[in-house]
């Protein structure tokens, strides 16, 4: 680009031609441009970071369902489903309940590599069918690779109810 | 053929691409060993028009995706052989690719000057393997949803970022409609646009600074004369590209393209396996074979190194691959006198080999069903008494056979049964039963005393006829002293 005149060596501060002007302008122009669009992108692409934390809570069915001193395959819909989710949004867990009021509310992702916990009543453990982690009846590590034991639900009761704080897929970094 | 000169007269196609075309190549270069690359960008251009079809049905939404994929299928005409045709083109470009960087490793190719082109080809590699992945996740089965699980369980091992980064591959906080139709938009879009923009440089570069010359033993690369004796050389000795060396990409290109044809109408499309719902857990979910050595190291490295591995070890190796040019750009080309090059490769193979073939057995896995579906053989039950069979049931009963197997069936997780009463005294087993250990949980909680004593019983008549007996290394103490 020259913006100064013809047979300028190094040109004190140039004097601002009309061409030297609208090359400036268009630049100038087209930065705000992209940056006008470049800011509702990055807005758009990242808000699914911001939606973190959302959680909600959600009934997994009366008491009456989860037998004393058993654990049961539960599941819920996920809180924040869109229609074409399918049954995708159908999210189970794993509710263990001690006696009376007393729960425990795992989550089925194993707290190695997130893989499917599956549930033996007749030898009391979780066996993953992905790298062979095992956890005791109470979530607590028994075998394997797995770093921790298994995520657990916040839950309570309401109105005969038991309801479980979900609707996030567990990872290390943000258990449940 | 007037009308051909009446479109030369405007196009002028001649002028802009024959130089290209038939710009000299070195005659050594002509080679069988030179058509790897060539065979990629072909199928690359099969898995763009099989795409192309493949997408004119595919429904990207989860409720939508397992269904229409079951509709190519079974029900739109040839859809089937479209899928088919796609997924054995998807393995067969990443093993040719595979093979591709092999040779150009081994034939010295990446040094002075082609340094760009090694780190062009190295993104062309990360970017097929995305789309080996996204592609992956497409297929919208049960292994595509834990197969991202794993993926996100992965990332989520980020310090301070993790879960962020995990909700911004997912598109949200779960796996849902977000998930697959970013995947969609990275599988179809995206990295598809990556890979053109790539393989137009990556070919762009080898116009520039040349075809690799066949490496002879000896004859080192030097940055200051390097490229006046290849010139020379080329000038001396060439041949023309088009046709004397791409006659030989045109044949291999053309059987590789036959053999996917065959694989495809042989073996047909591969899956969807089981609809992504996750209530359905009765899953053992396994990656394509692409990715099984990654998910066999998974299991096999020490826990305690796992986090540090999954997230340093991948920028190491890629770090590694870029700076490849820069630590050895110059010397020796030839592999005949780069033994260390050579053992990398063996090596490296091999390890991933190993690594896949164990993915694909996964021993580390209890065998989900091994209590209910693998009975223990009717010769060690033979003659047992009846306190010994109840034991035997117990050991099925309790999930045991899950990871022990008995006369070769059952999981590999822990150590075969057979024989165990000459490892084990009846001490050590019940043990051993009560208190776990070496990887095997505790069942002191899950077994009533008279369970843990049939066991037992039974464990201690599991011996070959010819073996001792399991004895105690110290003397048991004698109550009479």
């Amino acid at each position: 680009m020259c913006d100064h005149g013809v047979g300028g060596a190094t040109p004190p501060p140039a004097p601002v031609s009309r061409r030297g002007f609208l090359f400036n302008l268009g630049i100038a122009l087209n930065a705000l441009a992209a940056l006008l669009i470049g800011v509702p992108l990055v807005g758009y692409v990242a808000s699914a970071v911001r939606r973190r934390g959302e959680q909600a809570w959600i009934s997994l069915g009366p008491l009456a369902s989860f037998p004393e001193r058993q654990t049961r395959l539960a599941s819920y819909t996920n809180p924040f489903r869109v229609p074409w989710d399918g049954k995708t949004a159908n999210i189970p867990c794993w509710v263990r309940r001690l006696d009376g009021e007393r729960f425990q509310v795992f989550a089925i992702n194993c707290t190695h590599l997130g893989c499917p916990i599956r549930w033996f009543q007749e030898s009391g453990l979780f066996m993953c069918p992905c790298h062979g982690g095992v956890f005791y009846e109470d979530g607590r590590h028994a075998s394997g690779p797995p770093p921790r034991p298994l995520y657990q639900y916040e839950h309570r009761i309401t109105d005969g109810q038991l309801w479980v704080r979900g609707g996030q897929i567990p990872t290390l970094s943000e258990p449940v | 053929m007037r009308m051909a000169d009446w479109f030369e007269e405007r196009l002028q196609l001649k002028r802009l691409i024959l130089p290209s075309a038939t710009h000299p190549v070195p005659r050594s270069s002509a080679s069988w060993w030179y058509v790897f690359g060539s065979a990629t960008l072909i199928i690359f251009m099969l898995q763009i028009v099989t795409g192309i079809c493949l997408a004119l049905v595919y429904v990207p939404s989860p409720s939508g995706a397992y269904l229409s994929l079951e509709h190519l299928n079974y029900q739109q005409p040839l859809g089937w052989f479209l899928r088919a045709l796609h997924f054995w083109g998807s393995n067969f470009m990443v093993a040719m690719m595979s093979i591709h960087m092999i040779q150009v490793f081994l034939f010295g190719a990446y040094k002075y000057p082609r340094e760009l082109t090694w780190i062009v080809g190295v993104f062309l590699l990360l970017c097929t393997l995305g789309m080996a992945f996204t592609g992956q996740v497409l297929r919208w089965d049960q292994d595509a949803y834990w197969g991202l699980g794993i993926g996100v369980a992965m990332i989520g091992r980020a310090p301070l970022i993790g879960a962020d980064l995990v909700h911004l591959v997912l598109g949200g906080a779960i796996i849902g409609a977000e998930t697959l139709t970013r995947f969609f938009a990275l599988h179809v879009f995206v990295i598809p646009g990556l890979l053109f923009g790539l393989i137009g440089i990556h070919l762009l570069l080898v116009l520039k600074v040349g075809v690799n010359e066949w490496p002879m033993p000896g004859r080192l690369v030097d940055r200051a004369t390097y490229r006046e004796r290849y010139e020379e050389e080329v000038k001396k000795d060439g041949v023309p590209f088009f046709p004397v060396a791409a006659r030989k990409d045109m044949v291999f290109g053309g059987v590789v393209i036959l053999a996917i044809l065959a694989c495809a109408a042989l073996f047909g499309p591969y899956g969807p396996n089981g609809p992504a719902d996750p209530t359905l857990i009765r899953t053992v979910p396994r990656p394509d074979f692409y990715f099984l050595s990654l998910f066999a190291l998974f299991a096999l490295l020490p826990p305690y190194t796992e986090t540090f591995l999954i997230l340093v070890g991948p920028v190491v190796a890629i770090a590694l691959l870029l700076a490849l040019p820069f630590l050895a750009g110059t010397g020796e080309k030839s592999f005949r006198r780069r033994p260390m090059a050579v053992v990398s490769v063996v090596v490296i193979l091999l390890a991933l080999g190993v690594l896949t073939y164990l993915g694909a057995k996964s021993p580390w896995s209890p065998l989900m069903e091994g209590w209910s579906g693998t009975p223990i053989p009717i010769d060690y039950i033979k003659g047992r008494s009846p306190l010994e069979l109840q034991g035997a049931l117990v050991l099925q009963n309790k999930q045991c056979r899950n990871c022990h197997s008995l006369g070769g069936g059952g999981g590999l997780r822990g150590p075969a049964l057979d024989g165990i009463a000459s490892r084990l005294t009846r001490d050590l087993l019940i043990r051993q039963v009560l208190q776990g250990g070496g990887n095997m949980p505790a069942y002191g909680k899950n077994l009533s005393p008279a369970e843990v004593t049939a066991l037992v019983a039974f464990l201690d008549t599991l011996r070959w006829p010819r073996d001792p007996v399991a004895r105690s290394p110290v003397a048991p103490a004698r109550p009479d002293r």
